[in-house]
């Protein structure tokens, strides 16, 4: 009998067996291994603690109690491995799933979802593209790039300086927000004295950078990663150059500190989507139930993952049902006070009312303005 | 003006660190005719081994001042890569002397990147910074040009360096012996030259140059990370090709070109081009400069030798 | 068909007509089997097939006529964005399949008799690096060319690719027949691609063993002699170039088919590199080799993904070398240890016109002095 019950495991025809309680999986997806580990875990972790408190709490689901899992999957921040992950997670019959981190991974893997019509609900990914391509269950919880883009824009036409150099690392990320922050430094009275490119490889900008010096701007922005803005950073001052310096949320890390050694100052700049954990409503006692839990800080994600798996529940409430097809179209109603603020979502799937947040510079470290 | 001289100068900073890389390329292949690929990666491994070394330095004796310290990682790192070198070319490389001409290539790009993966177990995949020992605050500005002691120390280091080669290939016992193995081995080994020993000693001394480069080049990013050598070493390959491969005089000449090319194209390609084109193609140069030299003076600028002597 | 049969060596030997069947057999199965542990492993035999195809092209410019192309990602690049030019929302343009597809290998065929006019007098290791630098430029065009005309969408690549629609059918679509059964469309891309790489394998066997495979043997064999008896050296390697080519070109057409999604980030360098390991780690020259190549090299980070993490996670209680590093280390010992202890593979040639070079005298001759 058991060997037959393996059998019929095995080839995937075995029906979930007749249990007490239900047990219905989510799943997550993001890098669990390589250099964005930390930030994966981090989402992994936020997920974990959802559906640990909705477990504690109890959620009864068409007269049926119900437990949560988690399956959390690794995509190695590749898109391929992504939409094999994405498969695997659509095979083993999750009901819904948080994820990817990289915007890269999240829109070929969306396909995928949206095929099996699962729904997805990003905590990381900001590229606009995600939440555009007509997908009926893809959302996120964070800011996108437009938004950010915006941000930085404004900021540095209105606060910074009139003008504006712009580099970007010619990635889908660096590109698609630098064309944002071109938009929003003109639309704010700015103008653009030029843009130059580097890629997501290069440690030498001395080229570019002297380049900008002679169109002498009073602020660049920098597109890219943290890994090139530490070394920018020390070849502006190498030059001579006096300009200010604003990134996005790629360079806006302990990193970029530690990179640009002496060469970073109070003139630094960067933005991150969202507010800082301490002025989310839900922030302060979010970090000490998470710490508690699992003994680490929260590095930036997993307030957003919370709220994803938080957002996937209640619809799930709401529908009174875990079946994706009839709890899918409950997603985009949801309003609940989550930990980053209101959560409920707009049309497309983007997370209403996206906050950014400006850093500074300040004493060692990245201080939150206003 | 002051634009275009500081464009020469970041360029003849980079052009100086190609040609000390070129010069081992160009050194293996003149006696081997092999595409050394790995080469680059010794760079990077010389960076940080030498970070490792100076972390340590500093943990247990922190009062050894800054230039003894850098001196120290520096020697550390020097042996460690004349070891590497001379461990590659034993184990991978002298077994396939013989062998058709694309296995010893293949295995070329194997080394390099077994060498990048074993730098990523053992360093991780970030980035780590590279101890600022030599100061990268700019000195008074000269003619509107700003220029760092330690660029300074780059391009004096290097113009040292391709002179004592120079005069070792030219003047000494060992040179000579390896110009006769470049011309032909089986006469070289006639004559009482142990061939086996002269390539050795060729990959030491290239290994030990890409050290050099490659603690250069960190000092002056203040940045390394396992995958730092690949670029370099590729462009070191270019300007190699362009002097004249298995020519010193011109891999120094390549390389200090090609730097130039590099900084003042992306420099000025925007307005060359009347906005079509612009900076996002600056690693495209190399490519381009490569594809035409090889098609049209296949010899380089400085070379005797025909492209397809291998 | 006898290569069908190598594809099995101690079988092969024995009973040519068992192995045969057996390979066939398995060919037609292999999703079935894969169905048994999960939809994701017919996704990845579905990326086998594609490697498999790419795998073949680039034997037929390295392995048979000897030129050491690293810049072959290149021409599956310009066959997947070629479909994506023309059959996504990106232009505005939706043609059929059966048009783009062709158009897709034609372009990447001229891609490579591009690369080949200037270069076919260089040799060897000149070659490589050029191609190499060839596969870079494509890679930076791509990335570029969204200014000051957008042609490519830039680093943001072009999404929303149409499905293959064979007939009027959409096979990105599951089969429904009756009430009970369904198809999954990845099966459907299985057998298209198997389809595909049937008519690959056999057109290349026919091939190496024409007048054409002759020449590129002799070719790379020994380049002056070849020219010396009456071959046009220069045809026949542009020839090789842009034969090579097309398959790469169909290869990528299917693939921005099957992904919906093109980015540069998909033609890196390593890309070009993995490929090649596939070839050598079969065996240069050897069709079969190659195929089987292709195929454990691209199971092999899922299978490490499955068997190392857990293993290392039960030994040492944490994950010491994710699978990314793994298959890294193995990629990189694989090209290093196959070319001085296996140089024709791992499953040697027999044909003629293999790669006897490899298999005899050169690397075991002089090599232990």
């Amino acid at each position: 009998m058991k060997i037959r019950l393996v059998a019929l495991a095995v080839l995937g025809l075995g029906a979930s067996a007749v249990q007490a309680q239900e047990v219905i999986k989510l799943g997550v997806a993001a890098p669990l291994t390589g250099t964005q580990a930390h930030l994966g875990k981090d989402i992994e972790n936020g997920v974990r603690l959802a559906i640990e408190e909705y477990n504690a709490k109890g959620v009864t689901l068409g007269g049926k109690k119900v437990k949560f899992d988690v399956q959390a999957e690794d995509d190695q921040a590749d898109p391929k491995t992504a939409t094999t992950v994405a498969q695997r997670l659509a095979d083993s019959g999750v009901k819904g799933v948080v994820g990817h981190l990289n915007s890269g991974a999240s829109i070929p893997a969306s396909r995928i979802y949206n095929e099996a019509g699962l729904p997805q609900v990003s905590p990381a990914s900001t590229n606009p593209k995600l939440t555009q391509q007509n997908f009926k269950a893809t959302f996120r919880t964070i800011a996108n790039d437009v938004q950010q883009g915006l941000a930085i824009g404004k900021y540095a036409a209105t606060r910074l300086g009139k003008k504006v150099a712009l580099i970007d690392d010619r990635t889908a990320y660096g590109q698609g927000l630098a064309d944002e922050v071109e938009k929003a430094v003109k639309a704010n009275g700015g103008s653009l004295t030029g843009r130059e490119f580097t890629s997501d490889k290069a440690t030498d900008f001395l080229a570019i950078l002297t380049r900008i010096k002679a169109q002498n701007p009073d602020v660049i922005v920098y597109s890219g990663m943290d890994t090139q803005a530490g070394p920018m950073l020390k070849q502006i001052k190498q030059l001579g150059i006096n300009a200010k310096f604003i990134t996005g949320d790629g360079a806006c890390t302990g990193e970029v500190i530690k990179l640009a050694g002496d060469a970073i100052s109070g003139n630094t700049y960067c933005t991150q989507p969202g507010l800082p954990l301490e002025k989310m409503p839900g922030g302060k006692n979010f970090n000490e139930r998470f710490k508690k839990r699992f003994n680490a800080d929260v590095q930036i994600y997993a307030p957003y993952s919370y709220d994803a798996a938080s957002a996937i529940i209640e619809a799930m409430k709401a529908a009174n049902s875990a079946d994706p097809a009839k709890y899918a179209g409950n997603i985009s109603k949801v309003n609940f006070p989550g930990v980053i603020g209101t959560v409920a979502f707009d049309a497309k799937g983007d997370i209403k009312d996206g906050a950014v947040t400006v850093y500074q510079f300040k004493s060692g470290k990245w201080e939150a303005l206003q | 003006m002051e634009t275009l001289l500081q464009q020469t100068v970041n360029g003849l900073v980079v052009g100086s660190v190609y040609a000390l890389v070129a010069l081992g390329y160009t050194m293996v292949y003149g006696i081997l005719g092999l595409i050394n690929f790995a080469h680059g990666d010794i760079l990077m491994i010389g960076a940080l081994v030498a970070l490792e070394a100076i972390r340590l330095l500093q943990l247990h004796a922190p009062d050894l001042g800054l230039i003894p310290t850098l001196l120290a990682g520096l020697s550390i790192s020097v042996v460690v890569c004349m070891i590497l070198g001379f461990t590659i070319e034993r184990t991978a490389y002298r077994r396939l002397r013989n062998a058709p001409r694309l296995a010893p290539l293949i295995t070329a790009i194997g080394v390099s990147f077994l060498l990048q993966t074993i730098a990523m177990i053992i360093w991780g995949r970030n980035y780590h910074t590279f101890p600022q020992l030599v100061s990268t605050t700019p000195i008074e500005p000269i003619a509107g040009v700003f220029i760092t002691p330690v660029q300074i120390v780059i391009l004096v280091v290097s113009a040292v360096l391709m002179v004592a080669l120079v005069l070792l290939v030219n003047k000494t016992r060992l040179g000579r012996a390896m110009r006769a193995t470049a011309e032909n081995h089986k006469v070289a080994s006639l004559m009482g030259v142990d061939t086996n020993k002269i390539i050795a000693a060729t990959f030491i001394i290239g290994s030990a140059l890409a050290a050099v480069a490659g603690v250069m080049f960190s000092s002056n990013y203040g940045i390394a990370h396992y995958a730092m050598g690949f670029m370099p070493g590729l462009k070191a390959f270019t300007a190699a090709v362009l002097g004249g491969i298995g020519n010193l005089g011109g891999a120094m000449l390549g390389g200090l070109l090609l730097g130039l090319v590099e900084s003042i194209g992306a420099g000025y390609i925007e307005d060359l081009s009347f906005g079509f084109l612009n900076s996002s193609y600056q690693d495209i140069f190399a490519f381009i400069i490569l594809g035409i030299v090889l098609i049209f003076r296949p010899t380089g600028l400085l070379g005797e030798r025909v492209a397809d002597r291998a | 068909m006898n290569e069908l049969a190598n594809a099995i060596p101690w079988l092969g030997k024995r009973n040519p007509a068992a192995a045969r069947w057996v390979v066939i057999a398995l060919a037609l199965a292999a999703p079935l089997i894969a169905m048994l542990f999960g939809k994701t492993w017919v996704r990845i035999l579905d990326f086998a097939l594609l490697y498999v195809m790419l795998a073949i092209g680039l034997n037929l410019v390295v392995g048979f006529a000897g030129l050491l192309d690293l810049g072959y990602i290149a021409f599956y690049a310009v066959g997947a964005y070629t479909f994506a030019f023309l059959a996504s929302p990106h232009f505005e343009l939706h043609l059929p399949f059966w048009l783009v597809l062709p158009l897709g290998a034609v372009f990447a065929a001229l891609a490579g008799i591009i690369l080949g006019l200037p270069t076919l007098r260089l040799r060897g290791d000149y070659l490589a690096i050029v191609t190499l630098g060839f596969g870079e430029i494509v890679r930076i065009f791509m990335n570029n060319l969204n200014h000051p005309v957008n042609i490519t969408n830039g680093p943001q690549g072009i999404n929303m690719i149409d499905p293959l629609v064979l007939f009027g059918w959409d096979i990105s679509r599951p089969i429904r027949i009756g009430e009970e059964i369904t198809i999954n469309s990845l099966f459907l891309y299985y057998y298209v691609f198997l389809a595909f790489v049937v008519l690959s394998i056999i057109l290349v066997q026919r091939l190496q063993i024409s007048r054409v495979g002759r020449a590129w043997a002799a070719i790379r064999e020994d380049e002056l002699a070849a020219k010396a008896i009456g071959i046009n050296t220069r045809n026949m390697k542009l020839l090789a170039f842009s034969l090579g080519a097309t398959f790469g070109g169909v290869a990528g057409g299917l693939f921005a088919a099957f992904q919906g999604f093109v980015s540069p980030e998909s033609f890196s360098l390593m890309e070009s590199i993995a490929v090649l390991t596939m070839v050598v780690f079969g065996g240069m020259g050897n069709l079969a080799g190659v195929v089987v190549g292709a195929l454990v090299l691209t199971a092999l980070p899922e299978i490490l993904r499955h068997v190392a993490v857990p293993v290392q996670q039960a030994v040492f209680n944490q994950v010491l070398l994710d699978p990314e590093v793994l298959r890294m280390l193995l990629l990189s010992l694989a090209m290093i240890f196959m070319m001085l202890l296996r140089p024709a593979g791992l499953i040697p040639a027999h044909s003629r016109y293999s790669r006897p070079e490899l298999v005899v005298g050169g690397v075991a001759g002089e090599a232990g002095k």
